[in-house]
């Protein structure tokens, strides 16, 4: 067990990639996430890493793209404004079925927005952000600790199913600071081996070739077919939640995130006054956890679905329970971060409504 | 005994070209094959093909290939290069591509020194999308999107990229040449050869810039694209070399 | 002793509110409990209010963010506005009366005027003054203890910082000292 240490999201995010074997760092300074571009500046050269502050977000996800032909480790990371513009690149990584890490620290939006904590890049982040059919693994921190133990799953699952990870978290996680263990630093010698496929130089064997492209329909078809059947592996292996006071629940929370680990608070004071309420929270956004939540939210009365944004998850929400319950919304857009006493008020009116 | 004169660079793939009767694509790409062939760096030389005409270039060399999205070929080089510094990495890149939608991307790459070589095709025209004006068309120049001649009024002037990267410190080998004669096509693969030894020797970027012909988009057979390239293209963008930090040695 | 802390600490930038808050929730860390730091950011932190939440609890903190805070510390005038009307009834309000020549108009709080400044001044480091503040703050609501925070200096403070040790543990000891004797003298 190593001791743990009092550290700030944005650069545990940071710590917990080198320790899972990230040596190669591009990116763009945007608030709230410039402390990771910061920290790797530092620390990267350290280890032997490459760091690069880039001419913009469309050339930093184009040079990921370029250092993950190569099968080494390496991401970047940015905030909603930034994550917009790297989304085409993501696309053609997608399609390439490269594997490598984004780090979206959103902030308020849409535009130049501002850039406090929020959750409006759900959409973007879980449905397709850039052109075509491709999905993109994203998972969804709580805790600063979570986000160091889910960086080390984003390099693993990238690997594992060559395809881009996103790590969504949000101002809140990216600024705040709480004690976090840290993992061992990984064996580099250990990684996944890309040398099937990887761009290194055709030596002793036939070139590879590593694209997003064929001009023949029928060709490209069955590239998507291939992208579809690992889709649905993805489904099957790797969804993620947590269920939080849920054994006898009535009355059912739902939220990721920060907001998230607030409702936790929310069925604290609901249960303070004796009202049985739970909370589920999804882990993995994509793949969303359909059945997981079902099954818990069967015994609600009624769910209330809670976002730093207008209203977004929730229509994942909604598509899980099929009209089967009651799903209510409330949220705060642009940077508000509700508190558990405003949440709970909100809860409690819809009691009263019945 | 039979003597084999005449073989193909082992650097080419055995795919047929694609591109268009009197097109300069494939006589650059078999000056580049040669020049990988003779520095003996094959086995660990990637090629970052473009959007454009030359999409399928990554096909069409015996090399690991990939193919950037459009305009940010050397955005993806630089990453690959910066994550493995023990590759030989060049773009293939036409003018569109390289000095209109990645005009950032190429001015970035050259002013931080990337030890990478680009091989730009400049043709004054877009060719893969149908003839449209592309940032080098000439002044007066007929496209499908200047029907009335380019008017510097409305669509500025034919952008000069490697007069415009010969300013910068990070640039180690940057030329502009033809292929109109054999005499030139000689000239140019002496450039070609220089920009990639400017990366291997690690002294910065190296680009040669190419005036090609596009008999098809120009609305001329080949002979006369060749004609009104150098009476017109090469007027406007004189061949020159511009930086050589490479040497004879 | 209450378990559960929400403390806001606001002041101007500058006047190391963003530290103590840090302290405190490391301090918590040691001693196996759990908190959270949560910063004001942005452009108002030069210049303008900077201020931080600090909750310290014995068990996992679900919320980071407080709507009414047990504590608040209040450096400055504004900030003794702002954070002071929302701070829970019956918790304390530490003001920096250096700065702060008003009180805020509430019976249901407990007040704690400290010149922090001055005390600061006499020690012979006005830097110190916002750990002045948090040895007053930890006498009365023994949120961590003392030597915990001492522990947590001392890992902050190294290299050429180490030099600045002795200033900030002076400065731990005479907020409690004062907080001490005055609320002797009072009741």
């Amino acid at each position: 067990m190593t001791k743990k240490i009092m550290m700030k999201g944005n650069e545990a995010i940071a710590e917990a990639a080198i320790r899972a074997g990230c040596r190669l760092y591009f990116g763009y300074p945007i608030t709230p996430q410039s402390e990771i571009a910061e920290y790797m500046a530092r620390r990267l050269p350290e280890v032997g890493g490459t760091f690069l502050q880039t001419e913009s977000e469309v050339a930093t996800v184009n040079m990921v793209y370029g250092a993950a032909c190569t099968g080494r480790r390496v991401m970047t990371s940015t905030s909603s404004p930034g994550f917009s513009l790297m989304q085409e690149g993501i696309s053609y990584i997608a399609g390439a079925e490269l594997p490598c890490v984004f780090v979206n620290v959103v902030r308020g939006g849409p535009g130049l927005g501002d850039i406090q904590p929020a959750q409006g890049d759900y959409f973007q982040a879980t449905k397709g952000g850039g052109h075509g059919d491709y999905r993109v693994i994203v998972l969804g921190p709580s805790t600063v600790q979570e986000a160091v133990d889910l960086m080390g799953l984003a390099f693993d699952l990238a690997d594992k199913y060559r395809n881009p990870v996103l790590v969504l978290a949000d101002g809140l996680i990216g600024q705040m600071m709480e004690p976090v263990e840290l993992p061992e630093m990984r064996d580099l010698s250990n990684l996944p081996d890309h040398s099937s496929w990887a761009l290194v130089g055709a030596k002793g064997r036939k070139p590879h070739k590593v694209t997003s492209f064929n001009i023949d329909p029928h060709e490209l078809e069955k590239m998507n077919k291939r992208y579809q059947a690992k889709y649905r592996e993805i489904e099957k292996n790797e969804k993620r939640w947590e269920n939080y006071r849920v054994e006898d629940l009535e009355y059912l929370l739902v939220g990721y995130g920060t907001s998230g680990r607030i409702l936790k608070s929310v069925a604290d004071m609901a249960r303070g006054d004796g009202i049985k309420v739970g909370v589920f929270r999804p882990i993995t956004l994509w793949p969303y956890p359909y059945e997981a939540l079902a099954e818990v939210a069967e015994k609600a009365r009624f769910v209330l679905t809670v976002e730093m944004s207008s209203g977004q998850m929730v229509e994942d929400v909604k598509l899980a329970l099929e009209g089967r319950v009651p799903v209510y919304f409330y949220g705060r857009m642009a940077g508000v971060v509700p508190t558990p006493e405003e949440i709970y008020r909100h809860f409690v009116k819809l009691l009263e409504e019945g | 005994m039979e003597k084999a004169i005449f073989n193909p660079p082992k650097s080419l793939s055995k795919r047929e070209f694609t591109y268009c009767p009197g097109c300069h694509h494939g006589i650059v790409h078999r000056l580049i094959a040669e020049v990988i062939d003779e520095l003996g760096i094959r086995e660990k030389t990637v090629i970052i093909a473009p959007v454009g005409c030359s999409v399928f270039a990554y096909e069409f060399f015996e090399l690991d290939g990939t193919v950037a999205p459009h305009g940010r070929a050397l955005a993806v080089a630089t990453g690959m290069k910066r994550a493995r510094p023990d590759l030989v990495v060049f773009t293939y890149q036409g003018d569109g591509d390289l000095a209109a939608i990645g005009t950032a991307e190429t001015i970035h790459a050259a002013n931080r020194g990337e030890k990478l070589t680009t091989i730009f095709i400049n043709n004054a025209v877009y060719g893969m999308t149908g003839g449209q004006m592309a940032p080098t068309t000439l002044i007066g120049q007929k496209t499908t999107t200047t029907p009335y001649g380019r008017n510097h009024e409305k669509d500025g002037y034919p952008i000069h990229i490697s007069e415009i990267l010969s300013t910068m410190n990070g640039v180690a080998y940057l030329e502009r040449v033809t292929v109109d004669t054999p005499q030139n096509v000689r000239s140019a693969k002496k450039a070609i050869k220089k920009a990639f030894l400017a990366q291997i020797k690690g002294l910065g970027f190296g680009l040669v810039e190419v005036l090609s012909a596009c008999p098809t988009n120009w609305g001329m057979n080949p002979v006369e694209a060749m004609t009104w390239l150098r009476e017109h293209m090469a007027k406007e963008f004189p061949p020159k070399l511009f930086v050589d930090k490479v040497g004879d040695g | 002793m209450m378990a559960y802390h929400g403390i806001v600490i606001a002041g101007f930038g500058g006047q190391g509110v963003m530290l103590i808050g840090q302290l405190i929730a490391t301090a918590a860390m040691l001693e196996g409990k759990h908190s959270t730091w949560f910063p004001s950011y942005g452009p108002e932190m030069r210049g303008g209010t900077a201020n931080c939440t600090v909750v310290v609890d014995e068990k996992p903190i679900a919320s980071p963010v407080v709507e009414t805070p047990t504590e608040v510390v209040a450096m400055n005038y504004p900030s003794m506005m702002k954070f002071g009307k929302v701070l829970k009834s019956g918790g304390y309000l530490f003001i920096n009366s250096s700065m702060i020549h008003e009180t805020l108009d509430r019976k249901d709080i407990k007040l704690i005027s400290i010149p922090v400044n001055d005390i600061a001044d006499r020690i012979g480091n006005l830097k110190v003054a916002n750990v002045v503040m948090l040895g007053a703050f930890l006498e009365l609501t023994k949120t961590v203890e003392f030597k915990s925070v001492e522990e947590a200096l001392r890992e902050k403070l190294t290299g050429r910082k180490s030099a600045l040790l002795d200033y900030n543990l002076r400065a731990l000891e005479e907020g409690a000292k004062y907080v001490r004797k005055s609320m002797s003298t009072v009741g």
